[in-house]
């Protein structure tokens, strides 16, 4: 059961190194002094949950890798994040309806992975949750706001969208991964997932004034290493210093 | 084992320098071996990333290295979730008195589209009459208010 179950916490801990990263590029970048404390507080916070998802999968794995390891020494396709989490950055209404449609997902997927059969996963998972939550409802407020707000901002809300709307189809994405995991009691079904993620986004969305696109979402192999090309450069960034290095320590 | 724990009050946390780790509830065991020599913290983190986990972690290393143990081990776990329905209350009164407004019971429940209208006091002047500023403040863990009557702005320990 160890493989399967290190691609699964490899998946739920790129997800968050990745999107991390990307929110941590609004450090002194955000447009009022608040909100760039807020994005680095959502950082961080999956960062951390980056760092106890990665270093559960190195304890599994049994190879001597740390989440360290695992963060700075392996390639773009070793790298199991949704194509969602590596998209640039954008604009602030792209950021925060890509958080929203993330934080929704993942109050859902995290709810059910807390009652999991493995001790590990279900505890870390716990304060993933609560964090989660708060991102979701930091989230909704300002697309709301956004999206109910000058035509300016709800044209930017609704162009990010449209944009993110089609990545989404990769968040229900299970294969023989899931599956073996699922067998044991370990980790949910992710289909029936889909209908309260997608009712608790358009809520906020209707909210919002904002149009869900009609195409479906389509899917994309972020789940066994095919990414777009904008995972490369964001790593390039991300791992420099460590590669450059080696072994260095503060 | 009371020596420990005593000492273990002593060691503030490096954000809230007025709650010990005890008062905190990251403390979560305590083991002494019977000569007195080796003792085993096990501490659980309150935020995934808390930055400050690795400063409270050396402090209780230090003090308690300080006060005479030999070999200190420090453990850590995940389960059940830090909650800051841990934090007693008149730990909960030393915040107030710190100029932070302290934390509500905290909710399982999912959180709704709007902010949940519940009333933070202001810890200075005790009026009602607040508003939030930002959900996410210089710490994970607390918030930004304002308070309309004083105008003095403040923290609030996040129901977590």
């Amino acid at each position: 059961m160890s493989a399967p179950l290190f691609e699964y916490l490899l998946r739920l801990g790129d997800d968050r190194l990745v999107l991390g990263h990307r929110l941590s590029e609004w450090c002194g970048h955000g447009p009022i002094l608040e909100e760039d404390i807020a994005l680095a507080n959502l950082s961080l916070d999956l960062l951390g949950q980056a760092t106890l998802f990665l270093r559960l999968a190195g304890e599994v794995e049994g190879l001597g890798r740390d989440e360290d390891a695992l963060a700075y020494w392996r390639d773009e396709h070793e790298f199991r994040n949704l194509q969602l989490c590596e998209l640039p950055r954008g604009d602030f209404a792209f950021t925060m309806v890509r958080q929203l449609l993330f934080a929704a997902w993942n109050v859902h997927l995290l709810d059910a992975l807390e009652r999991s059969s493995h001790a590990g996963l279900a505890g870390i998972t716990a304060k993933a949750l609560k964090e989660t939550r708060y991102h979701l409802r930091h989230c909704s407020e300002w697309v709301q706001r956004l999206g109910d707000g000058t035509a300016e901002s709800h044209g930017r809300a609704q162009g990010a969208l449209d944009e993110l709307w089609p990545w989404t189809g990769e968040l229900s994405y299970q294969d023989e991964v899931d599956a073996a995991l699922q067998a044991e009691g370990m980790v949910p079904q992710l289909e029936p997932l889909r209908g309260p993620w997608e009712a608790q986004a358009r809520e906020v969305l209707v909210r919002a004034t904002l149009t869900v696109p009609a195409g479906p979402p389509r899917m994309s192999g972020g789940r066994f290493g095919r990414h777009t090309e904008h995972l490369g450069h964001l790593l390039a960034e991300l791992q420099i210093v460590a590669r450059s290095h080696p072994g260095a320590t503060w | 084992m009371t020596d420990a724990l005593e000492i273990l009050a002593t060691v503030m946390d490096p954000e809230v320098p007025v709650l010990s780790v005890m008062e905190l509830g990251i403390v979560r065991q305590v083991e002494v071996d019977p000569a007195g020599a080796a003792i085993a913290v096990t501490v659980t983190p309150t935020y995934s990333g808390c930055p400050a986990m690795h400063t409270i972690e050396a402090e209780i290393r230090k003090a308690l290295l300080a006060a005479g143990f030999q070999a200190v081990e420090l453990k850590t776990v995940y389960a059940p979730a830090w909650t800051t329905d841990w934090i007693s209350a008149p730990a909960r009164e030393k915040l107030r008195a710190f100029g932070i407004a302290p934390p509500g019971a905290a909710s399982g429940d999912l959180v709704p589209l709007q902010s949940a209208a519940r009333r933070i006091d202001c810890p200075y002047c005790g009026s009602a009459d607040t508003e939030v500023v930002s959900h996410f403040g210089a710490t994970a863990c607390k918030s930004l208010y304002r308070c309309r009557d004083c105008r003095q702005p403040f923290e609030h320990f996040k129901p977590f």
